[in-house]
């Protein structure tokens, strides 16, 4: 079969995935050395009345935008959106995508919010950015107009860098077509309701987002695609996607002289697969066309947000770096009163505050404030190094910081940008220390703290626990039975003898619900042996 | 820089209701649940207000494949005090909020997820499987009431009805109809003259004559009207007759001195509820209160809920002037009457077989549903009369609630669907 005809399979060998394209939005820009000089210094500051206007965002975005293109910040074109608190909550609870199909999940995060925000219990965010091109920030109608002028500098100005330049988002997601697709998946999912059921419908969108954070690549960049080609070929890849799915489960006797007969023997798949939606798509014998679909939806989005999930820390950080800076210059060159200043500085520090351990407020380390704290150790370290520094980061000591940054943000994720950037300066700031917990022990061990010892084993710690590799189990499809009852086994192989969470016999059921027959999971115990953990039998029907 | 604001405020507002109805339809069980304790309880007052609902956390967790608790963690934690290398610390207790598991500091438990129904949500769940019996609309001959609605087009009309666009697409078949033929031959004619031009013969008396007929044809072109009086089309409106939709509803109420403030109470969510359901099948209301001792008077809402009163009781004259109000001022043409009555049972000894009478006479061939509450447990005389009713009218009903949880169930089981026989 011509792979010409159903151009719509994903080349998923031979892809280069590292190769980015190099013209339009995905061109880099270079970054000046140092900021370049600022225009003349305006007669009186922009007013600040605490009511916004239109205009009035208009100046503070021109100004604002002038600053951060000395800086030499690249971005997508701008799209500010003024919304409603409601609306901002509507948001919230559809993963912040200003149009998504609907799921009765996003109801129940709906109104978790609506109450929270009701009682008081919780601000909402003051912004929402959309890695989208045009970049897309909501800015909602209750903040007075510093605040606005804050939240165009965080996120239309140091989010959107981030979307446009840190690799993984170049190379995993589209900013283009993100909005298209999720167009095309809620028109999809609607008629899919229509056609088929309201629960039939949530039954596999029920199944599929329990699998969502085991429906990604991580190695490998999916094919682009716009919506019109995405609508077309759907067709044809369902007719296609059944044709293999049958070819598979051949029950037909092997043909003497024509068929190998080691064929019965291969195991299926021949290496694990750790996407298992992807699995689940390509390979479920029972699936009808418009399953496999919203198989597919989940796990594109799935996709989508994956970059999102690995940059938390650095994303944020960045984004606070830059509207601290950028609203900090324009404070020295004299466009912001004194009350434009103080009032952003008040939520500045809110969003940074670190609680310390055992304070009632703590609840893990806030990624605003490591990432912005290294942001700023990162220029310290570039300005005004330390002999210290010298000796830690002999390369960037002293170089100029703006180029320095920029390779920073590009270049990495959460897991080795702390891996890298993590400074001894900072882990003494933050007082940092790290807690040994073995479950087989009584006591829990003070491991490593902010001294020249502990140095090298904090960072390590800190960098793995951003790693999505070790948060998350790790779980992949082991084998089939292509002969037998058609079960699917899957394989867990422990991480720091960490065992699965209760839920996960639910979960097999959501897994079987997919497959259509048994399901097994089993776990590699300590001598590498697996070990059956549940096993579920077939769905009925 | 390119940037562009767009005002969204007044676009797209309400986009997660689909969601919240997802949600709402998948939980039903628990919160109808949830509804049904909230309506047995809660003050009548703030009835049709919204309800914050509580369902278990664990039936609507979402499960992922996750780690559990158990093998080897290393956490790394700011603002260390005063801890060194090596140091051993006691293990938090269990299900604390020790190790960067996030702590709710919302103040309720982990257990409930806890959200709250809007008015009409609440509502809806109340009065899902809820029907009012007899629902049948007053009939179209009884109350004309009529409502214009879109019919097409017809071919007069006043003008302000004109339909332009149909008109002047009816012009235009009509012309091309019309001229078609003439224009075909014209054409022909006017090729061969064009041909006797080319043969140097432009003035002779062929191409003369040629010339005259074209203009002949020309001018029979012409002489076609742009628009006609047949083109003109209208857009037709009709008047299609529509149900009733009004109702009134009366509250009849005992307030003699038997009953006391518990039963009053009990009454007041029997027609608050019948009010609620009302309102919902209903476009417009009204409610006329009567409250009866030995004498009985229409009242404001206010009074007939809140004002005690103290004497013996003669239901009957409530149910007289409830006669008289009802021809007065709700012909039975124009009304769908419906008609909820709460006592304690207790009448003046004689009285209670001209009550009988007087529904049987007055009052039942008039109503679409007449109910009848006895706020108390004791049989007397007007529950044996009443009972005698029973068979004869199928639009009429009666129970007995001791307290405030046997509403729900009553005023179910008196508008059930099937309940009553049509």
């Amino acid at each position: 079969m011509s792979m010409v005809h159903y151009p719509v399979l994903e080349r998923r060998v031979g892809d280069n995935p590292w190769k980015l394209a190099s013209t339009g939005e995905r061109r880099q820009r270079s970054v000046p050395r140092e900021p370049l000089p600022a225009g003349a210094r305006p007669a009186q500051p922009l007013p600040d009345p605490s009511d916004w206007s239109f205009e009035l965002i208009e100046r503070y975005h021109a100004a604002i935008a002038a600053t951060a293109e000395r800086f030499g910040l690249d971005t997508y074109p701008n799209q500010l959106e003024i919304i409603t608190a409601e609306q901002m909550m509507d948001a919230y609870a559809s993963v912040g995508m200003p149009v998504n199909y609907r799921h009765w999940s996003y109801g129940k995060a709906f109104l978790a919010t609506e109450r929270r925000y009701r009682r008081g219990h919780m601000g909402l965010a003051y912004e929402i950015v959309i890695n989208s091109n045009p970049c897309i920030s909501y800015l909602m109608e209750e903040n007075t107009t510093a605040m606005q002028a804050l939240v165009i500098a965080h996120a239309a100005y140091g989010h959107n860098s981030f979307f446009k330049g840190n690799y993984l988002f170049r190379m995993w997601t589209d900013a283009s077509s993100i909005i298209d697709y999720l167009v095309y998946a809620r028109d999809f999912i609607a008629q899919c309701e229509q056609r088929y059921g309201m629960d039939a419908v949530e039954q596999v969108l029920d199944s599929c987002h329990a699998l969502a954070s085991f429906g990604v690549d991580r190695y490998r960049r999916p094919v682009r695609k716009t919506l019109a080609r995405e609508r077309l070929e759907r067709e044809q890849r369902e007719h296609y996607a059944q044709q293999q799915v049958n070819e598979l489960w051949r029950t037909l006797p092997a043909r003497p002289g024509k068929d190998a007969p080691a064929q019965a023997a291969e195991r299926f798949p021949r290496e694990p697969q750790e996407n298992l939606l992807y699995f689940i798509e390509k390979h479920a014998p029972l699936l009808e066309p418009w399953q496999r679909e919203i198989v597919r939806i989940v796990r594109k989005i799935a996709q989508y947000f994956y970059p999102q999930r690995q940059t938390q820390v650095m994303n944020e950080g960045w984004a606070t770096f830059w509207h601290y800076t950028l609203l900090g210059t324009l404070y020295d060159e004299g466009w912001l009163t004194d009350g434009v200043m103080l009032e952003w500085l008040g939520s500045h520090t809110n969003v940074i505050y670190q609680p310390p351990v055992g304070h009632r407020a703590y609840s893990g380390i806030n990624p605003y404030a490591l990432g912005f704290a290294m942001y700023r150790d990162l220029q310290r370290i570039c300005q005004h190094p330390t002999e210290e520094d010298r000796h830690w980061f002999p390369d960037i000591a002293g170089a100029p910081w703006l180029p320095t940054l920029d390779h920073a943000m590009r270049n990495f994720k959460d897991e080795s940008f702390v891996g890298q950037f993590l400074s001894p300066r900072l882990m003494r700031d933050m007082r940092l220390f790290s807690v040994h917990d073995d479950a087989s022990a009584q006591e829990l061990v003070v491991s490593a703290i902010h001294d020249e010892e502990g140095y090298r084993s904090l960072r390590q710690l800190l960098s793995q626990q951003y790693d999505l590799g070790t948060r998350e189990p790790n779980i992949q499809v082991w084998s089939v039975n292509l002969r037998g009852d058609r079960s699917l086994t899957l394989r867990h192989t422990p991480y720091q003898g960490r065992p699965l969470a209760e839920d996960t016999r639910e979960v097999l059921r959501h897994v079987a619900r997919l497959w259509g027959f048994g399901v097994q999971i089993e776990s590699v115990d300590g001598e590498g042996r697996p070990v059956q953990l549940y096993a579920v039998p077939a769905p009925p029907g | 820089m390119a940037v562009q604001i767009i005002d969204r405020r007044l676009a797209g507002r309400n986009k997660s209701v689909g969601n919240r109805e997802r949600f709402i339809r998948r939980y039903k069980q628990q919160i109808a649940e949830s509804v049904r304790r909230a309506v047995a309880q809660r003050d009548i007052r703030h009835i049709e207000q919204a309800e914050s609902i509580s369902i278990p956390q664990k039936s609507i967790r979402e499960p992922v494949f996750r780690h559990g608790p158990g093998g080897i963690r290393d956490t790394v934690h700011p603002g260390n005090a005063d801890y060194v290398r090596g140091d051993r610390i006691a293990r938090p207790p269990e299900g604390g909020s020790g190790q960067g598991e996030q702590a709710s500091g919302s103040g309720e438990g982990e257990d409930d997820f806890t959200f709250t129904l809007t008015k009409e949500e609440f509502m809806q769940l109340f009065f899902e499987d809820l029907a009012l019996p007899h629902l049948l609309r007053t009939h179209i001959g009884d109350n004309p009431q009529w409502k214009s609605r879109r019919a097409g087009y017809s071919q007069d009309g006043t003008p302000h009805n004109l339909a332009v666009l149909r008109t002047m697409r009816g012009a235009l078949g009509r012309r091309i109809a019309l001229t078609k033929a003439a224009q075909r031959e014209s054409q022909a004619l006017q090729a061969q003259l064009e041909a006797l031009r080319a043969a140097g013969d432009g003035a002779s008396e062929a191409a003369t004559g040629l010339q005259r007929q074209i203009d002949a044809l020309k001018q029979r072109m012409g002489r076609v009207p742009f628009l006609d009086p047949i083109d003109l089309r209208f857009r037709a409106r009709t008047q299609v007759p529509v149900p009733n939709s009004q109702a009134v509803m009366f509250c009849v109420m005992d307030v003699s001195g038997s009953m006391d403030q518990a039963r009053k109470d009990l009454a007041k969510r029997f027609f608050i509820l019948l009010y609620l359901f009302l309102t919902r099948h209903y476009e417009t209301i009204d409610i006329v209160f009567i409250r009866h001792h030995t004498q009985a008077a229409e009242v404001s809402e206010d009074e007939f809920f809140h004002s005690t009163e103290s004497g013996g009781t003669v239901v009957s004259s409530a149910l007289v002037l409830l006669g008289d109000i009802m021809r007065a001022r709700y012909p039975v043409e124009d009304w769908n009457i419906y008609v909820a009555q709460a006592s304690d049972g207790d009448n003046f000894s004689n009285d209670s077989g001209n009550c009988r009478d007087l529904l049987a006479d007055r009052i039942l061939p008039l109503v679409r549903y007449f109910a009848y509450v006895q706020v108390a447990e004791e049989e007397q005389n007007l529950w044996e009369e009443y009972g005698q009713l029973l068979p004869l009218y199928p639009h009429f009903a009666m129970r007995k609630v001791a307290q405030p949880g046997d509403i729900y169930p009553v005023f179910r089981e008196l508008f059930k669907k099937e309940g009553v026989p049509v």
